[in-house]
């Protein structure tokens, strides 16, 4: 033990000396430094005002970076509108001067008309409103259904191994073989049209949600567990406040195909809504029509995609 | 049954023939004699915890893995135990089964009417929840959520420095404050035996040594038993009262060690200071080794 000792403190006194001499040479090294700041800046504080003016130095390029972020955002800004404006005026231009088939092709100015026209006789809110009415009540089915189906599977994995070839089967089937049986089925009404959208997205949905609600951490479920926790505990203690991200990110992904089966479900069953305009115009020849309920289709999904990002913004910054 | 432990260490350590271990035997014989003291005491008090003959093994496809076997020893009233053995020999099993988490194979283990806190290796502080829920998450899921026990918890968030921290996200706090909440989480419940499962082993050393402190005092000012399974040989010296070795696969208890230290009550930090530290880690690496060896040979 003595020994041991002895050996100890002669180990120590040895790291001393390195310690010692490290910093010795440090020592030497910053006051070799602060000569050299001296001689440069000629004064007892040039140390204390060098260290000063890097500080405001480094606010400057912090100033400078965040500048250059703001003006690189501006500049995106405008290049999204004049690529969307250059489309606009391209397409306008072509048409009059007869590069493409104004019949065919239509122009932005004819379906400008062809706006205002539909918009006095209000029936262009009407299609619109039944268009977004049957996405969001099938987009609350497919939400509410998904979620209900990934929470039975996981409660009972039994059930899951049993269905799951099923469930790949029908996710992987393309939905729009069934429209015509749901025609049958159903008859031509609104019915039809929200189990179409509903059969679009449900499947993946709920595959999707179950798949994260199975892989999350074992240990926090364990954690559940030792204190004294049941399934239930697990369920809306972690895997529900856990999934969070992943259900909005579902949402986003089915609130698109929602509006994809709306659409698949007029263009075989309605006698209202956007996707009717598109099939009714077309038989029509009202090539300007068809093109203004696309266009209307495409800032429907921008708003609505928009919109969840903000939920999920607010949502993320509250889980994180 | 502890005093045949006992003699059989104490005929082991005479045969030991390295030279350090033969200065630690004299050392060590005088304190083994307070401790005898002390056994004799332990002996007429009823254990609050025995396990008997306790097995378990894993089950797969591929064949059953034997976990434990046959284990048995008496845990008493604030006590504080440590179980170390080689890495994967089925410590953190032992401890889930007295969890009431996995049920032995066969054999018995008798509570008596003593309710278990289970400390996991890492905090798992669930960071969509603030640090004052995070450390309430128990208390809501035994539905103990009252007013009165509210006070206490916030009371000991409070002592342990965590007063200014109940709104923040996990993930603002460091390492060993988090494992403080998590300990908290656990204690709020007011279990009398504390399991705790090499809490320490995510943390980084010098955070380790500190959270070691911290949770010793706590611990020892809550009058808790505990039991504490690490790898980490200085640890269990450093915090236990009684250390039983685990062999490898399958687990029996191979070794069972007092811990006592002449200056009277030291921190952990100050025990691995203290001379009897030393012979402690030199006997116990030695029986590592030993029941490490064991299975290759064969």
């Amino acid at each position: 033990m003595r020994k041991s000792r002895q050996k100890d403190r002669t180990y120590t006194e040895k790291a001393r000396g390195k310690i010692r001499k490290k910093e010795n040479t440090e020592k030497m090294y910053v006051e070799k430094n602060e000569r050299e700041s001296g001689r440069k800046n000629q004064g007892k504080n040039a140390g204390r005002s060098e260290g000063n003016r890097s500080e405001e130095k480094e606010s400057a390029a912090q100033i400078l970076y965040v500048r250059r972020l703001k003006t690189q955002k501006i500049i995106i800004t405008i290049l999204r509108l004049l690529l969307l404006a250059g489309f606009f005026v391209l397409w306008e231009i072509a048409s009059e001067k007869e590069w493409i088939n104004s019949f065919v092709f239509s122009s932005p100015v004819k379906i400008w008309d062809c706006l205002l026209v539909l918009l006095k006789g209000g029936e262009l809110l009407h299609h619109i409103r039944i268009t977004l009415m049957e996405t969001f009540v099938s987009f609350g089915l497919v939400m509410g259904i998904g979620v209900a189906a990934a929470v039975l599977l996981w409660l009972c994995t039994f059930l899951f191994r049993v269905l799951e070839p099923f469930l790949v089967m029908l996710n992987s089937l393309p939905k729009t073989a069934l429209a015509p049986l749901l025609i049958v089925w159903l008859g031509n009404s609104m019915r039809t049209i929200i189990v179409a959208a509903v059969s679009v997205a449900v499947f993946g949905a709920a595959l999707s949600l179950y798949t994260g609600f199975v892989n999350m951490d074992e240990d926090q479920i364990r954690l559940i567990y030792t204190l004294g926790g049941n399934k239930w505990d697990v369920l809306t203690k972690v895997i529900l406040p856990g999934n969070i991200p992943l259900i909005l990110s579902t949402m986003k992904v089915n609130l698109g195909l929602s509006l994809v089966g709306v659409i698949i479900g007029e263009f075989l069953a309605a006698n209202e809504g956007l996707g009717y305009l598109i099939i009714y115009g077309s038989q029509v020849f009202r090539l300007d029509m068809v093109i203004l309920s696309i266009l209307l289709l495409c800032v429907i999904a921008f708003v609505l995609y928009g919109g969840i990002q903000i939920l999920e913004k607010r949502l993320s910054y509250n889980t994180k | 049954m502890s005093m045949d432990h006992h003699e059989k260490n104490m005929t082991e350590y005479e045969t030991c023939e390295d030279s350090n271990g033969i200065n630690h035997v004299k050392e060590n014989k005088k304190e083994h004699k307070c401790a005898e003291n002390e056994l004799i005491e332990k002996e007429e008090e009823k254990p609050v915890i025995s396990l008997k003959n306790i097995s378990f093994s894993y089950h797969s496809r591929k064949g059953e893995t034997s976990a434990l076997k046959n284990i048995s020893f008496d845990v008493y009233d604030r006590e504080f135990i440590c179980l170390v053995g080689p890495s994967g020999c089925g410590k953190s099993t032992l401890l889930s089964m007295l969890a009431g988490l996995n049920r032995p194979e066969s054999g018995e283990i008798q509570m008596y009417g003593k309710t278990t806190g289970y400390m996991l290796q890492r905090d798992y502080l669930l960071n969509w929840r603030n640090i004052y829920d995070n450390a309430a998450l128990g208390l809501e899921i035994r539905h103990k959520k009252t007013p009165e026990t509210e006070g206490r918890l916030k009371k000991m968030l409070g002592d342990y420095g965590l007063a200014d921290f109940l709104k923040k996200r996990p993930s603002e706090l460091s390492g060993g404050m988090r494992q403080r909440v998590a300990l908290i989480r656990t204690l709020a419940l007011e279990p009398d035996l504390l399991l705790l499962d090499e809490p320490f082993s995510a943390l980084d050393y010098q955070t380790r040594l500190d959270v070691c402190d911290d949770v010793a005092n706590i611990i020892k000012k809550e009058g808790k038993t505990a039991i504490l399974v690490t790898h980490d040989l200085s640890e269990a010296i450093s915090m236990g009262d009684r250390i039983l070795m685990l062999s490898g696969r399958p687990a029996t208890v191979v070794r069972e060690i007092r811990i006592t230290f002449s200056d009277g009550p030291l921190t952990p930090f100050q025990k691995r200071k203290a001379p009897e530290f030393n012979a402690y880690f030199t006997e116990l690496w030695r029986e590592l080794k030993n029941c490490q060896k064991l299975p290759a040979g064969e």
